[in-house]
């Protein structure tokens, strides 16, 4: 029992890094209709910048940790959002009407880009970071197994949910909430109706982009070791959970990172952790097969 | 021109540039370009030990690469500006080389055939180039594969490699297991990519587009991954070794053979030489190719490949014809899937040894990129975009790091300038002939 | 005087009914195509027309009804047919209300895939074909004479080696129309046909589906808006609104139908009279 809540504690949190992460595969396939397969790796970029960040804060002497945290938050999403902005500017944008293998082959090269670009500049060897945020307490205990909710866990799930309840905020109340929804529904139209289509899919982008730089700043912390490969491995996981929620839902996206999460904190807990990258392959093939519209998606009806 | 024939338009006055704008929007570029590097080129990480990271100012870098974005972005500009402000009628030169080369397409092929055929005769032919042709014939028959399921059939297939990987281990398995040669296991080897191509392609029936490229990559990453770890079947990360060569008609290529067997060079009465295997192979591989490439020719012309083609345009419309969507899917993934494990055969028999390593998604998306790149369909187009990108990556050994860098740029490159593909351009499989082709 | 042919039912649509969560599209819609005759299905724009063609050539599963075919002396319940084998088994072709061709492949090409079926039988699973053996030959030589007959029939044979893409409206719309003749049905059934033609192009179609209602035996099944052609050449009319049928007759009968005058003025049947007085009918 004991065990079990542990993993379903480590699973919450995970599903949340990989929730965020979802979140910008979503929003930018319900906008053009493509996945962003370069998403992955903009996710990488924003544990690197998390990386390199706090060494500079340690270099400069900033040692109170919930600033450093704070500062290093802002730096990743700023940089890693002028990453996701230039990413669909080259890659995307040229290609958009044009027929839709083409954005599909230019996003794998972007993707390959980025990855060794990150590999050449910063090498191939992993990057490890000292436990900056240590210690929590215990849940439970059981029959000689202690439950822990580490602070680091508590942080991520908060942030989690803090940034979920802004974006919803933003999508559903705000006028640039509104421009998107209104381009996602019908792009040709809102265009004729003054919304800035190029700005919005910018802006989707972008926050997409934010996202995935607080989940590679949240890696960071949380495993305590990176590398220039993390973001395909994640990125698929990620797409995958996605479409577990339902594409083009943002809450789906959410809950698709947190079952994702979990189902691969129980098989590798409880089958084998080999396998468990196959876990959610299996999991990605099984509902694109029954249930291409996920669990809060909205259904597509092809008119005849 | 007099100035007395002032109406006259003078065509050769180079049109005018309007430096302001583009200046600006090369300084932008440069802009963004220095925030971009300035976290991961301008500061490095490296280890210092102990589990600990230091880093390395290189600040210089992040200024040359405002600089030359900016050099780059205004030139690439200018010269846009230049050309879009020429006056009407000039034709689109690539355009016109690809319709060019599409009619010429007997005579092309026959030169390119030749030339094949004569590689390793050349004189400054050596062993590294016949290797390198023998790369760019694999690449060749697994462009031409895969143009079958997403050029002809229009289905997004990224995980290709699984097919690939399969027929290679077929033959591994059949080899060491049952003592297989590879002339025996060769039939095999597409027989199971086949059936593969069926189950896989079943569960993706219902899917279009970017969906059913994930659950191919899926697939793919599965295959793989199961061949890494199930150790007992496939050596798991080791691979499968001693994988036996194949032999000229019952003659092996090798320098001395046990009692009663003939070796190659002793039947022809040649000095033993390991380049005859090596030339031999490279023959295979062709005619392999050539096989592969006149099969999909006929097929084009075949109610088959007629319908793998309607299916791509309209689905919905080939349902009303009284098409079965679901067996013209499922051919064209097992055609396309035998071409691959017969690829992969032939991989096993080059290399003697295949291990999970040679199977990556890159593959995948390599294979994707020679046919796209090409341009859908065209099978020429593959040729080209295979020589490419193969043979680019070998010129820059010196920049070896940058192999993949360049690799995905140029991906990214290509598509931007030529979204449908260096010749896009569809030779129709029969023709009325009332009225020379106008269009 | 002429002998009076006692009309043969050909489809029996019976309490057709088709639901889309919860909305109605087709409530309880009956009525009778006859053999070697031309019916019109006509109504408002959203009364449920195309969903009919829909449930009849198996691209939607009908909530409640049936769909009988007569042919050859069978009774084929179409509804419970999978959706693509209706063409053949049921001998039905249909056109598209947006215009869907192989827009990439020529003319010529579109006629060929309409013959799929016999030349794979005759290809023997490519087999045949692949060996290029006489049988296949022959039966492809056939496929070609076939698709060069229909393409005169509708004036496209100079347009054989074009591009679909490339022909302009009305010439793509006759297209369709030949590759749905191409593979040889019993009932053609033809979703607005006249849809963006002038009202010559529209002459030359009422003179083609006569024609082919005559030499071939063909019964034609269509809806249409355009009034000049309905009129001009259906044997029967079937007129629906909001998902109901609301008249079903000869054109004379349909035309002085109260009902039918209502739904199209968009008022109730009694004001008919004052809205006619109104604009001077």
């Amino acid at each position: 029992m004991a065990y079990f809540l542990q993993q379903l504690i480590n699973g919450l949190t995970l599903g949340s890094i990989y929730g965020l992460i979802a979140i910008g595969y979503t929003m930018v396939y319900g906008i053009i209709g493509m996945i962003n397969f370069a998403h992955g790796e903009i996710y990488m970029i924003g544990a690197f910048i998390s990386i390199i960040a706090f060494l500079v804060l340690g270099l400069a002497g900033v040692t109170y940790v919930p600033l450093a945290l704070a500062i290093v938050l802002l730096i990743t999403m700023l940089f890693t959002s002028i990453y996701g902005w230039a990413v669909e500017r080259i890659a995307y944008r040229p290609l958009r009407g044009s027929f839709r293998l083409a954005p599909l082959i230019s996003a794998i090269g972007m993707s390959i880009f980025l990855q060794n670009y990150v590999q050449l500049f910063q090498g191939a060897r992993v990057k490890p970071m000292p436990p900056l945020v240590q210690g929590g307490f215990t849940v439970f205990e059981s029959g000689g197994f202690t439950v822990q909710l580490s602070y680091l866990q508590v942080f991520i799930m908060l942030l989690t949910v803090v940034l979920m309840i802004g974006f919803t905020f933003v999508i559903a109340a705000t006028p640039l909430g509104r421009a998107q929804r209104a381009c996602e529904q019908d792009m040709r139209m809102a265009a004729l109706l003054g919304v800035d289509v190029n700005r919005v899919i910018s802006l989707t982008f972008v926050m997409g982009a934010a996202l995935a730089a607080v989940a590679g700043l949240m890696v960071t912390l949380y495993y305590g070791v990176i590398d220039f490969f993390i973001g395909f491995l994640a990125g698929v996981k990620a797409f995958t959970a996605a479409v577990l929620g339902g594409i083009g839902s943002l809450p789906g996206a959410m809950l698709g990172g947190v079952l994702i999460g979990l189902i691969e904190a129980f098989w590798s807990a409880y089958f084998s952790v080999e396998y468990k990258d196959v876990s959610v392959f299996v999991v990605l093939v099984l509902v694109l097969v029954f249930s291409p519209t996920g669990l809060l998606g909205r259904p597509e009806v092809e008119k005849v | 021109m007099t100035a007395a024939s002032g109406l006259a338009v003078e065509n050769t006055a180079k049109p005018p540039v309007f430096w302001a704008p583009l200046l600006r929007d090369a300084i932008l570029a440069a802009l963004v370009a220095v925030l971009l590097a300035l976290p991961l080129v301008g500061l490095q990480t490296y280890d210092v030990g102990g589990g600990a990271l230091g880093i390395r100012t290189h600040f210089d870098w992040v200024a040359w690469a405002g600089a030359a974005v900016f050099a780059g972005r205004f030139a690439l500009r200018v010269l846009r500006q230049r050309y879009d402000a020429r006056p009407m009628g000039e034709t689109k030169h690539f355009a016109f080389l690809a319709v060019w080369a599409a009619r010429q397409a007997v005579p092309l092929t026959l030169v390119g055939v030749a030339f094949a055929v004569m590689l390793p005769f050349l004189p400054f032919s050596s062993r590294y180039l016949v290797d390198l042709g023998t790369t760019v014939l694999i690449y060749v028959m697994l462009g031409w594969g895969l143009n079958v399921v997403v050029g002809l059939a229009g289905l997004l297939d990224l995980g290709y490699v699984a097919f690939y990987a399969v027929g290679a281990y077929t033959f591994a398995l059949l080899a060491r297991d049952l003592g297989f040669s590879f002339w025996e296991a060769l039939p095999f080897s597409g027989l199971v990519a086949a059936s593969f191509g069926v189950i896989l392609g079943f569960p993706v029936l219902r899917l279009r587009g970017d969906y059913l490229a994930i659950v191919t990559l899926g697939f793919g990453e599965i295959i793989r991954i199961v061949l890494l770890n199930w150790a007992s079947l496939t050596g798991g990360p080791n691979g499968i070794s001693d994988i036996p060569r194949p032999s000229f008609f019952g003659l092996p290529f090798s320098r001395s053979a046990p009692e009663g067997v003939t070796t190659f060079h002793q039947f022809f009465g040649l000095e033993f030489s390991p380049e005859h295997r090596v030339v031999f192979l490279y023959f295979v591989i062709l005619a392999m190719a050539l096989v592969t490439n006149a099969f999909t020719l006929r097929i084009r012309k075949l109610p088959v490949g007629r319908a793998w083609e309607a299916l791509r345009e309209d689905e919905l419309a080939c349902r009303a014809l009284g098409i079965n969507p679901t067996t013209v899917k499922l051919s064209a993934f097992a055609i396309g899937a035998m071409f691959g494990g017969l690829a992969g055969c032939f991989f096993a028999t080059r290399q003697g040894f295949i291990s999970p390593e040679s199977f990556t998604f890159i593959e995948s998306a390599t294979i994707l990129a020679i046919v796209v790149l090409g341009g859908m369909g065209s099978q020429l187009g593959v040729v080209l975009a295979a020589i490419l990108l193969v043979t680019l990556p070998e010129f820059g050994r010196a920049f070896a790091e940058f192999r993949m860098l360049i690799f995905g740029a140029a991906m990214v490159g290509v598509m931007v300038w030529r979204p449908r593909g260096l010749i896009a351009h569809r030779a129709p499989t029969l023709r009325l002939g009332l009225q020379p082709a106008t269009r | 005087m002429t002998a009076v042919r006692e009309p043969v039912p050909l489809l029996a649509v019976e309490n057709l009914t088709m639901r889309f969560g919860g909305l109605v599209a087709v409530d309880d819609v009956s009525f009778t195509a006859y053999r070697d005759e031309i019916t019109a299905i006509i109504g408002p724009n959203g009364a449920g027309k195309t969903t009919v063609f829909n449930c009849l050539t198996g691209f939607y599963r009908p909530s409640a009804g049936k769909l009988v075919m007569h042919k050859g002396g069978e009774l084929l319940r179409l509804e419970r047919i999978e959706g693509f084998r209706i063409a053949r088994r049921a001998g039905i072709a249909r056109t598209f209300q947006n215009i869907r061709l192989f827009a990439g492949m020529t003319v010529l090409e579109n006629l060929m895939v309409a013959q799929h079926a016999p030349l794979m039988k005759a290809s023997a699973i490519s087999l045949a074909g692949l060996l290029a053996l006489p049988r296949y030959r022959r039966a492809e030589r056939a496929a070609i004479e076939r698709g060069r007959h229909w393409l005169e029939r509708t004036g496209l044979t100079e347009q054989a080696d074009w591009l679909a893409a490339a022909l302009p409206y009305g010439a793509q719309r006759r297209l369709e129309i030949a590759r749905a003749l191409c593979t040889g049905p019993t009932l053609l059934c033809l979703d607005e046909p006249a849809a963006g033609l002038n009202p010559r192009e529209s002459h030359e179609l009422n003179d083609l589906l006569r024609s082919v209602r005559e030499e071939h035996g063909l019964s034609i099944l269509l809806i249409e808006h355009d009034m000049g052609v309905v009129m001009g050449i259906s044997d029967h009319i079937v007129v629906l609104d909001y998902g109901r049928k609301i008249s079903d007759g000869s054109p004379e009968f349909v035309r002085n139908d109260q009902a039918v005058i209502a739904a199209y003025l968009g008022v109730d049947e009694e004001a008919v009279e004052e809205v006619e007085a109104e604009v001077q009918l």
